[in-house]
């Protein structure tokens, strides 16, 4: 008998921690197929956030470092200017690398720095309890949000994916999401892209994953699927907002 | 009327803050911290106080904000934890250099790597040269007490100092616990109102703050007398704890002592171990053994006299610290500057230091009889002993 769908080799047995319905372990999946399909396991090095994706190195069979909050992207800048020839990546959520880690991911996209970036945007603080985050939604409920976020003391939500994409450095930008399987099938085809341009020393490369909070978006995993849909997605536009060679 | 509740450490906090109601709280989130800000978000989002509420994209600017606000006249309070505390580390120096009376509860938890999200005191004690004021807290109860009261002692005008509350990561910020509440009038009274001196909503007297200070300038005379202001603090901190014992029947000095008369062996401890230390003191005291012990309570300024004067006629002295210096077989902080107190005493007492506890390795009461062998064992040698046990290490 044929087998017709098996465990990524990239990925570990490792049991999940993430709330149900959540599509972190989805992305997990599709990284690691990434990194299957273009044969480079033995070459790949994962740069893990903090935040609810801290435990990545227990799902991926690669080589992983933690870095300190919001850092992935210096620090993985550092492991490539020694690696030149291996693949490195960041794996980061909203609170990661759009609020305390501004700095660092706005800098290494400006160098153009040939690294990869998994932005996991699910428009809240997912690990310490549901704050409201850079990407919070004008008028979303959260812990620290207590009557919706209010545009005019918290701003509006910072589209990261457009914003880079003004720099010289960024090669390849996405923003894809993972609410049904023909989006899920569309993320894999944008990270492989991504992981193709770091490959191929091309230069920066990011994909924004919209992503789903059921516990602290307080939805069941149904209708946080479909908020995403209905509310994200119009004001974080699925699109290639960047890709600079025509990869 | 004063109310008698159950709540954990971090609502504790959350619940001084709404009687203090501070004009400006920015705040990051981070565990274990993370609990007060969305307490008082709750409050902030019912209306309870009349707080701005700034949600920072790090502790950076979180603490930078404070710094503002606080220069502007206002009074301002923030909050954080390990990680949250070392990244506002450069803001630190800022804020008690522009003597600015932030006050500031850290829930201890211990800095990576490795990541670690349980209690020690590695993050506060990182910062224990940042000019800040320290006060440890045993329990929510004295994180309670003491967050009020670290108001009053930052805003004495002969301090003018940022105060750090301290509690036990989890231990104290996530366990419930009984407690007595002032009632909201006596708490509101006791705090007052903030009269901000040279701030910058004083049109009339137009000031700048933190400018810069040459070579020629006077760098080195705000220094002295910002080391002044901390000596200062030591009365501050004991008349403001007078005031607090008059509306609360609460007493509190620089440090607490625990059947520590006719002891020859003490334990020096700071935060939630003394709970768990008085209880094997009672039990030590029952077989025979002459022990006590002396909970710190003030490590910034670090008192020093008082704390020699007090320990004068102890024989044997175990220093309990739940972080390390790393300066090589010196031992944790508590230790290096106990010993210090002593160097110019004749009578000096023979010292261990044990160091437990570190990521939040649990304290247990088999642990403290441990240390308290080692000491008997070290009181009738007369080798040299090995100053620094890790207590309960795995080998």
């Amino acid at each position: 008998m044929n087998a017709v769908f098996a465990r990524p080799r990239a990925m570990t047995e490792q049991k999940t921690h993430y709330c149900p319905g959540c599509t972190h372990g989805i992305i997990h999946r599709m990284v690691a197929e990434v990194i299957d399909e273009l044969g480079i396991r033995e070459d790949t090095v994962g740069v893990a956030p903090v935040g609810c994706a801290v435990f990545l190195y227990n799902y991926l069979d690669i080589d992983m470092q933690e870095s300190a909050h919001g850092r992935a992207p210096a620090v993985a800048t550092g492991i490539k200017r020694v690696l030149p020839d291996r693949i490195v990546f960041t794996y980061q959520g909203d609170g990661d690398l759009a609020s305390i880690g501004t700095a660092e991911i706005i800098h290494a996209a400006a160098r153009g720095e040939n690294i990869t970036t998994v932005f996991v945007n699910n428009a809240i603080y997912g690990m310490t309890g549901g704050q409201m985050a850079p990407t919070t939604l004008p008028g979303q409920f959260t812990s620290t949000s207590k009557a919706g976020r209010n545009t005019q003391s918290a701003g509006f939500p910072i589209r990261v994916s457009e914003m880079l994409a003004t720099l010289e450095g960024a090669t390849y930008i996405s923003r894809v999401s993972v609410h049904n399987p023909a989006h899920v099938i569309r993320a894999k085809k944008a990270l492989l892209k991504a992981f193709t341009v770091q490959k191929q020393g091309l230069g920066f490369s990011m994909v924004e994953v919209l992503s789903t909070c059921p516990t602290n978006w307080g939805l069941k995993p149904t209708e946080a699927l479909a908020w995403l849909e209905e509310k994200m997605i119009p004001y974080y536009p699925l699109d290639e907002v960047k890709n600079r060679l025509e990869v | 009327m004063p109310r008698t509740v159950a709540l954990i450490g971090t609502d504790a906090i959350a619940e001084a803050m709404r009687q203090i109601n501070p004009d400006v709280v920015p705040a990051y989130p981070i565990t274990p911290q993370t609990a007060i800000v969305e307490t008082f978000a709750q409050m902030v989002g019912d209306g309870l106080v009349d707080t701005e509420m700034i949600n920072a994209e790090s502790e950076h600017s979180a603490l930078s904000a404070a710094i503002g606000a606080a220069a502007a006249g206002a009074r301002v309070m923030t909050a954080t934890s390990a990680q949250g505390l070392a990244l506002m580390w450069e803001m630190l120096y800022i804020a008690s250099g522009m003597r600015l009376p932030i006050v500031m509860p850290n829930v201890n938890r211990a800095l990576s790597a490795p990541i670690n999200i349980h209690c020690d005191h590695s993050d506060s004690m990182g910062a224990r040269d940042s000019g800040w004021i320290q006060l440890f807290s045993e329990n929510a109860q004295e994180a309670y007490d003491n967050v009020l009261q670290a108001v009053l002692i930052a805003e004495d005008p002969n301090v003018l100092l940022p105060v750090m509350v301290l509690l036990d990561g989890f231990i104290i910020s996530h366990a419930v616990e009984r407690l007595d509440l002032l009632d909201d009038r006596t708490a509101k009274q006791f705090i007052g109102t903030l009269m901000p001196r040279d701030s910058l909503l004083d049109a009339e007297n137009p000031p700048s703050w933190g400018v810069f200070d040459g070579l020629g300038g006077y760098y080195f005379e705000f220094k002295r007398a910002q080391a002044q202001a901390m000596i200062n603090a030591a009365a501050a901190v004991r008349k403001v704890a007078g005031q607090y014992a008059e509306i609360s029947g609460r007493h509190y000095d620089f440090f607490e002592t625990y059947r520590l008369d006719d002891a020859e062996l003490v334990i020096v401890a700071a935060g939630s171990a003394a709970g768990t230390i008085r209880s094997m003191i009672d039990d030590l005291r029952a077989e025979g053994l002459r022990i006590g012990m002396l909970k710190l309570r003030m490590f910034r300024p670090f008192p020093e006299r008082d704390l020699v004067k007090a320990l004068s006629h102890v024989k044997n002295v175990a220093v309990f610290d739940r972080s390390d210096t790393f300066a090589g077989e010196m031992g944790g902080p508590l230790f290096v500057e106990l010993r210090a107190a002593f160097y110019e005493e004749e009578k000096r007492p023979q010292m261990l230091n044990f160091i437990y506890g570190l990521g939040g390795r649990d304290l247990s009461r088999n642990l403290i009889r441990q240390a308290v062998d080692s000491c008997k064992l070290a009181a009738g040698s007369n080798e040299r002993q090995k100053r620094i046990i890790y207590l309960g290490i795995r080998d």
